[in-house]
């Protein structure tokens, strides 16, 4: 699994691509979890488009990261069209948390601060 | 009624096996000529089911996870099984958002995730014996 970042004025884009499960969950959460440290980013985007699997695992990551997302005052949005992803992160409510698009240029149109 | 085919695997209870696992598992049922997704459907609820043996079954301790898969005409059944700590209240255990390692990031989804990209989840466990999770699946496409 790989996790880059980007960034669009205070927004951080995060791309995962391969495969997110326990075995990279950690992995996963001090990467990202490192780069908020870094400041002056308010909302953020999880790009799951390169994600070829993904389980139960995935959905810790992201509630955990979006908990310190609104402790800082930001939005999060996910980007993903794999139906079976797409359904997991419905069934557990991460969608009522965050909204879903299909392109990263779509949430950064709705998220105030890009 | 007899399977057509059989296959059983044993590994250690280790994160980079869970991988391996679905790998393994989805490799074995392509012999039935399953749909992508229907295979999509079969790696995810493995996947569940042994990092439930890893971080529940066994916790911090490395033990042994075993995995048998059988294959039908048209369907599979898989078990996964664990000699860990074992499920108090199974019942409980399969509620959806129910984890028993929230500071875990855990989210209490993985029976739910299996139940609904499976036909059927069946649970067999004890304290401090362990646990067996066994999932079932029938594809619907006509084998080539
Ligand atoms: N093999 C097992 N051995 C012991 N306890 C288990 C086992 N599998 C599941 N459990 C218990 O059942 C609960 C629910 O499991 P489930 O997979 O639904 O959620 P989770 O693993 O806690 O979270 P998630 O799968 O969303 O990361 C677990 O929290 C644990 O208490
Ligand atoms: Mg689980």
């Amino acid at each position: 699994m790989e996790i880059r970042f980007s960034k669009k004025g205070s927004t951080l884009i995060v791309a995962f691509s391969g495969e997110l499960d326990h075995h990279f969950a950690e992995y996963a959460r001090n990467r990202i979890e490192s780069e908020l440290l870094k400041a002056t980013t308010r909302d953020v985007i999880f790009d799951l488009t390169g994600l070829s699997f993904m389980d139960s695992s995935g959905i810790g990551v992201l509630v955990g990261r979006y908990a310190n997302i609104r402790r800082l005052g930001g939005k999060a949005a996910v980007i993903c069209r794999n139906r079976r992803i797409l359904k997991i992160l419905e069934m557990s409510g991460v969608l009522k948390l965050m909204s879903v698009y299909d392109k990263p240029d779509d949430a950064l149109r709705a998220l105030p601060g890009a | 009624m007899q399977p057509v085919n059989e296959m059983k695997l044993e590994f250690l209870s280790k994160s980079s096996n869970e991988a391996f696992a679905r790998v393994v598992a989805a490799a074995f049922v392509s012999q039935l000529d399953p749909t992508i997704e229907e295979l999509a459907d079969v790696r995810t609820a493995v996947s569940e089911a042994v990092t439930n043996a890893i971080i529940h079954g066994y916790e911090d301790m490395i033990g042994t996870i075993r995995m048998v898969c059988r294959l039908y005409e048209r369907s599979v059944e898989i078990e996964i099984s664990d000699e860990g700590k074992g499920i108090e209240d199974i019942e409980q255990a399969m509620q959806p958002l129910y984890t028993s390692k929230p500071e875990m990031e855990r989210s209490g989804m993985g029976f739910t995730v299996m139940e609904s990209f499976m036909d059927m989840v069946r649970v067999r466990s004890e304290p401090g014996k362990g646990t067996t999770v066994t999932l079932y699946k029938t594809f619907s496409s006509e084998r080539k």
